[in-house]
């Protein structure tokens, strides 16, 4: 993941590249970009700007504007915690207020050692197995304080 | 080969779906059996989640809520036999709350593999767009005008008028776009049939391509359902190689969205598929006459084009005979957050809120008694137990000042306090407008404060005076129906719940 800035953005350079003949390309090419660094870095915006014809405001624009987009790494493990209302009917404030406590967090926030980042989400759509949350992309359901915290110290560090 | 099924819904995942099925295959290894382990979606039962279930000749026998360490004991037990354990249902198809129902749309989902086509076809599958291939275009759109159909987003809107408009709107290119935004708390019908019958939405688009004389599809599909895309992602690589789209006359792409609520909004949705900011488009013009990059365009629900198919197949007039009033067929209603028996509902309109969340919910899952539920998510009206006798259908909500929205319902208990729930409404708002509307993007966030000083005790009647009045600028001057609804959980808070809002000792003036 730890790529030289130069190798970084020919290899963005070639992601916008291949998303030419995509209509509508921008999101997707960010979205893309993401997927491979983990986030967007700071040199993409001119690089993509300029492989799909666009400005640089225009690109920014739409980086800024979408919650998913990263333009600094997560942690290694990601925790979304859903806040919505089928979730806060079970409890889901109290749990999150402990789980950002317990690890000294704030939302968005990622643990000093680079371990966790714990994110609000606004529904997954898992809403009768409530509280629920996504951990690295895996959606567990009927939390609670003490099967979040097995899920968190499970994971490899 | 004995056949066991078990759901690889996200939601059943959520609750140790795969745990349950690799302890299940392993078993039979240990035991030497051969079983033939069908991973299906789910019947949305999720309170037996996971739920593991047999096929026997009298009918699928259903296990559940199981845990990994009970799979010795179930087999120990013969449930391949359909023998009794401690965690039987009996024959699935007999559990009340799935008893009760009319599955149409989801007919399939639950019962057979989602990425088998075979499946598909033997249940059903594929008739609809057979038969709208012998009608033809004008005739196709009739019939799903005859039907009655609604638009299952949220609002209403005649799928067959809709239709009719771009078939009528002059372009080369015209497009069909799905919307798998499913961002209201509550929902998950869209997911649902992502996971459990992807053929069927695949079919739908299909028949709404015939209807418009659009050659390309795209499925906008939030980010936050990682499984629902990939399934999607796997069925459409079926359909393409086995001819069922065939690129030339018509094919899909699936958009992946990027966490933001508002692009549920169908101009906004656009926006973003076009890749710039999910800003909301003022109206006219109409998607149907210039939508997406400028062509003619039909945005439908994700629920509205998986409920094509059973229309075109049984004719409109077999769904138009469904319902109440001017809602007609069937919903998907999904019954979340404290409830007892949560998972999806799919009857005709009609039925009260009272019998869904009492009698086919079961009350809530602490056992307390229900103080309020939402309806039609974050957007959606708090309806308190004395308007339970409210028909579940567009105008009976309508007149109650609420909203059944994509048809899904939370319920609270006793415990919750309206007065915040009604804040977060306002929060929820500033954190997802998309900033083109004043009333939308500072609307709220006067919201909070005002509904913050409310709780502080300061100038209580002056501020709630102050509140209502931002509601009502809120929802004749927003755009959309973010800014424009947010008033609904709201103003149903201080209606029904008014109480809430006096708790905090009088101050006389602001800190």
């Amino acid at each position: 993941m730890d790529k030289e800035p130069e190798e970084r953005t020919d290899r963005i350079a070639a992601i916008a590249r291949a998303h030419r003949e995509t209509e509508g390309p921008a999101l997707v090419v960010l979205r893309a970009v993401q997927e491979e660094f983990g986030f967007v870095p700071r040199e993409a915006v001119p690089v993509i700007a300029e492989a799909l014809n666009i400005t640089r405001a225009e690109l920014h624009g739409v980086l800024s504007f979408y919650h998913d987009l990263r333009q600094a790494p997560s942690g290694r493990h990601v925790l979304k915690l859903c806040r919505a209302e089928a979730c806060q009917s079970m409890g889901a404030a109290a749990l999150a207020e402990a789980a950002l406590a317990r690890h000294g967090l704030a939302w968005g926030e990622t643990t000093a050692d680079g371990a966790l980042t714990i994110e609000p989400v606004y529904c997954l759509g898992l809403c009768s197995c409530s509280p629920s949350a996504l951990f690295d992309d895996e959606p567990v359901g009927r939390l609670d304080a003490a099967r979040l915290d097995r899920l968190i110290e499970g994971a490899a560090p | 080969m004995t056949r066991v099924f078990i759901p690889a819904d996200a939601g059943a995942r959520a609750v140790g779906a795969e745990e349950v099925a690799r302890a299940v295959a392993a078993e039979a290894a240990a035991r030497g059996l051969a079983l033939d382990i069908v991973r299906t979606g789910s019947r949305g039962l999720y309170w037996l989640e996971p739920l593991v279930e047999v096929e026997t000749p009298a009918g699928r026998l259903g296990y559940g809520p199981l845990a990994p360490d009970e799979i010795p004991g179930l087999f120990a037990a013969g449930f391949l036999e359909g023998r009794p354990h401690a965690r039987s249902v009996g024959f699935v198809e007999e559990i009340p709350f799935l008893a009760c129902q009319r599955r149409i749309t989801f007919a399939r989902c639950g019962m057979t593999d989602p990425l088998s086509l075979a499946d598909y076809r033997a249940h059903g599958g594929l008739k609809g767009l057979s038969r709208a291939r012998s009608l033809g275009p004008a005739a196709t759109v009739e019939e799903v005008a005859r039907s009655g159909l609604r638009g299952r987003g949220g609002a209403g809107f005649p799928t067959g008028i809709k239709w009719r408009t771009a078939a009528a709107a002059p372009g080369e290119r015209k497009f069909i776009v799905c919307n798998a935004d499913e961002g209201d708390s509550g929902t998950y019908s869209d997911r649902m049939i992502m996971e459990g019958d992807p053929f069927a939405l695949i079919e739908g688009m299909a028949i709404a391509a015939l209807a418009v004389g659009a050659r390309q599809g795209y499925v906008y599909i939030r980010s936050e359902y990682p499984q629902a895309i990939a399934i999607l992602q796997r069925a459409l690589a079926i359909a393409r190689a086995e001819k069922l789209l065939s690129t030339g006359s018509f094919d899909i792409e699936i958009r992946v969205g990027a966490g933001a609520y508002v692009c549920g909004e169908e101009t906004s949705l656009l926006e973003s598929l076009e890749g710039k900011r999910g800003e909301v488009r003022a109206k006219p013009p109409l998607p149907a006459h210039k939508g997406l990059f400028g062509c003619p365009t039909v945005i439908n629900n994700l629920i509205t084009l998986a409920s094509i198919p059973p229309i075109l197949a049984d004719g409109g007039e077999a769904y138009a005979a469904l319902g109440f009033g001017r809602s007609r067929g069937t919903i998907p209603i999904q019954l979340t957050g404290n409830v007892r028996h949560g998972g999806l509902v799919e009857v005709p309109f009609g039925v009260t809120l009272g019998a869904l969340v009492e009698e086919i919910g079961g009350g809530t899952a602490s056992g307390r008694p229900v103080r309020a539920v939402q309806v039609g998510g974050p957007l959606g009206a708090y309806f308190p137990p004395a308007l339970f006798d409210t028909p579940f259908e567009y105008e009976s909500f309508a007149e109650r000042a609420g909203l059944i929205g994509h048809g899904g319902i939370v319920v609270f208990d006793d415990r919750v306090d309206m007065a915040r729930q009604a804040r977060f409404a306002m929060e929820f708002c500033a954190h997802e407008s998309c900033g083109k509307c004043t009333p939308c993007r500072i609307g709220s966030e006067r919201g909070m404060a005002v509904i913050d000083r409310i709780l502080a005790g300061v100038e209580p009647a002056k501020n709630l005076a102050l509140l209502r009045e931002l509601c009502e600028t809120m929802r004749y001057g927003s755009l959309c129906a973010l800014g424009g609804f947010t008033p609904y959980p709201v103003e149903s808070a201080l209606d029904h719940f008014g109480e809430d809002f006096s708790r905090a000792p009088q101050k006389s003036v602001a800190a």
